[in-house]
């Protein structure tokens, strides 16, 4: 098929991917080593965006818990590097906490493509474990949310009090090279900056063949109506499980790529405030979009280094601000803003039509309420 | 069947696609049914009715798997024991559900709704690998001819009326195929016309497979039924053809002297 014959919307689409694409690939020649560290930094965290979109954004469920899938990833990635940097030796901080000897799970972390493999699966597996249990119950809505709360103070405080195995409060630090390559060397960082660009680029294109699928209808469907979509015949717990644990993996490949450019891991990069921040980036970029999410990590995190550099509490109070505008004045966050110059022409036709399209546009409004309020099936007997 | 109790010998003739045997279904010590039987035949429409509270709705949920019973079987081609599986898993056998209140999906367009409520292989594979084939986009085109959606095809759900919304309902119903369906007052809220242009489709799908209908409009049943069964406080109260019921003494009873004998319907029931 031709470009040509394609709608040209769609024409318009693939050309902002390709820009875009280009763009982040390209970054190396007009960003300088500080300014693409930290722009890899973002793309990482921006995978954790996506798979979080997925989650909430299309399945309708909302974690409060991928600090943690983000973490283990990032941890599993440090045990390789910081085995590495010891040569064989024991790792130091095992040394000060009174170790001897590797610990027997530790031993397999010296093979990258078992790490890196880790990585990815432990996050997975864990997410299967929690979600079946749980999806399966009919546990949903906020009380799944709590659960996921749950787990990221289960997982920091068992990371903090294990300081033998885990390097506790400091985490794991202190890397030299990986596959024989200096961390530090700039040469090496533009190809973790490509390698990490790829990464965003190929979750992005994952995600968008998922949600473009009819898979992705059917979380939608879920996401709008668990009960309904369970009696044309689909399994609710079996897709929420997917979801979650395509975005637990996804969380789990950003947390491998954010140590190679951070240089650390510690159970505050997972914990609570981390948790809910990596939901605001969906939010504020758009739930549902995954463009929205992307954008949504990119620029809060550029926000915040750039604020933090200079007023560093004043960030915490910023984002909270931001939060609360968001969600009252731009509920479907920045994405929402690119129909906004449509919504407003639309608007101001109905008022210059007056009473007649302003009734049909008002009945829309009320039979989509109608259809959310209608939704919940009833309990009552007859 | 020789261990039935003999009711109804004639409603019996066949064992029935779908047989409900002494469902009993308590609600926090509320017994909304009592011990119900009920026998659809192959492609027969049958029309539910009784006064509030009788227990119709709650009868549809247990056979759906929305309300497991605390005693009682249902059995699906005479050997499937409804409540011993899942909502889904009833779904798939081939029961298709109708709620009271149109419960569509808001953000997904009409086609959509189609697409995913036609008959396929419904697990997490499947529809990660599912294409859209010629024959599927003509089966969709046909339904949405078939329930008058076709310029709306593109249009979220949550922006259609309400009774677009029914008929997408009753659209996604088709669209699975069920052998039975279930639809509880799929007229309700609707215009003469559209209340007409309802039945008329019901009797065309009765043709092919087996449906249950709950009603409250005595006239929509008068036009369309053709066997009824009557529901009173959870039991069975009387079962047989339009004319047969409505000559029925106890169901008068329940439907004209209710409030002025009640003690006299009950005994009779």
């Amino acid at each position: 098929m031709s470009v040509f014959s394609l709608a040209p919307r769609r024409v318009w689409l693939l050309a902002g991917y390709a820009a875009a694409a280009s763009a982040l690939l390209g970054a190396p020649l007009y960003l300088n080593d500080f300014r693409l560290n930290l722009l890899a930094k973002f793309l990482a965290l921006a995978i954790v965006a996506l798979g979080l979109d997925l989650l909430w954004g299309y399945t309708g469920v909302l974690s409060l818990g991928h600090g943690v899938f983000f973490g283990l990833g990032a941890y599993a990635m440090a045990m390789h590097l910081k085995l590495v940097a010891s040569g064989g030796k024991l790792p130091d901080f095992m040394s000060w906490s009174g170790l001897t000897k590797l610990p027997w799970f530790w031993k397999p972390f010296g093979s990258p493509a078992f790490a890196m493999l880790a990585g990815l699966l432990l996050p997975m597996l864990l997410a299967l474990l929690l979600g079946w249990f749980t999806f399966q119950s009919r546990i949903k809505g906020v009380y799944f949310t709590i659960l996921t709360q749950a787990l990221v103070i289960i997982t920091t405080t068992l990371f903090v009090g294990q300081q033998a195995y885990t390097g506790g409060t400091n985490g794991i630090t202190g890397y030299t090279t990986l596959f024989g390559l200096r961390l530090s060397d700039p040469r090496v960082k533009v190809w973790l900056y490509l390698v990490t660009a790829v990464a965003l680029l190929a979750a992005f294109a994952l995600c968008r063949y998922l949600a473009g699928s009819r898979f992705g209808r059917v979380l939608r469907a879920i996401r709008d109506g668990e009960n309904r979509a369970r009696f044309i015949g689909y399994d609710p717990s079996r897709y929420q499980v997917t979801a979650f644990c395509i975005s637990a993996g996804l969380a789990g490949l950003a947390g491998m790529l954010f140590v190679l450019h951070v240089g650390i891991i510690s159970p505050s990069m997972m914990g609570i405030v981390p948790s809910i921040e990596m939901v605001l980036w969906v939010a504020i970029g758009g739930r549902g979009t995954l463009v929205g999410a992307v954008l949504g990590a990119i620029l809060m995190n550029g926000a915040k280094s750039l604020l933090s550099e200079s007023y560093p509490e004043l960030w915490t109070l910023l984002i909270g601000l931001l939060f609360v505008a968001v969600v009252i004045f731009m509920p479907r966050g920045l994405a929402g803003l690119v129909d906004l110059p449509a919504a407003l022409r639309r608007r101001r036709e109905r008022t210059d039509a007056g009473g007649g399209s302003g009734g049909v546009g008002g009945f829309g409004n009320a039979a989509g309420a109608e259809a959310g309020g209608a939704e919940g099936v009833r309990h009552s007997p007859v | 069947m020789e261990m039935r109790p003999a009711q109804k010998p004639e409603a019996r003739k066949a064992s029935g696609i779908l047989r409900c045997e002494e469902i009993v279904v308590d609600f926090d010590g509320f017994k909304a049914l009592q011990g119900m039987n009920f026998t659809l035949r192959q492609g027969e429409l049958r029309f539910l009715i009784g006064p509030n509270g009788a227990g119709k709705t709650t009868l549809l949920d247990v056979i759906c798997g929305k309300v497991k019973p605390a005693s009682g079987r249902v059995l699906f081609r005479g050997e499937i024991d409804l409540t011993k599986r899942r909502e889904h898993q009833i779904a798939r056998l081939g029961i298709g559900r109708k709620f009271q209140a149109p419960s569509i999906f808001p953000s997904l367009t009409v086609r959509e709704h189609l697409e995913i409520a036609m008959r396929q292989d419904r697990g997490v594979f499947a529809t990660l690998r599912a294409k859209m084939t010629p024959a599927d986009e003509e089966r969709i085109a046909e339904q949405l001819r078939m329930i008058g959606l076709e310029a709306k095809a593109g249009r979220k759900a949550g922006s259609l009326s309400h009774g677009e919304k029914q008929w997408l309902e009753i659209g996604m119903m088709l669209m699975q195929e069920p052998e039975v369906l279930l639809l509880d007052e799929p007229a309700a809220g609707m215009t003469d016309r559209e209340t007409e242009k309802t039945g008329l489709l019901l009797r065309e799908i009765a043709r092919r497979r087996s449906v249950v209908v709950v009603e409250h409009d005595m006239e929509f049943v008068r036009n369309f039924a053709s066997s009824v069964t009557v529901m009173h406080e959870g039991r069975l109260l009387a079962e047989g053809s339009v004319d047969e019921v409505q000559r029925d003494e106890r169901v008068m009873e329940v439907y004209l002297g209710r409030r002025r004998d009640a003690d006299a319907g009950r005994s009779t029931a």
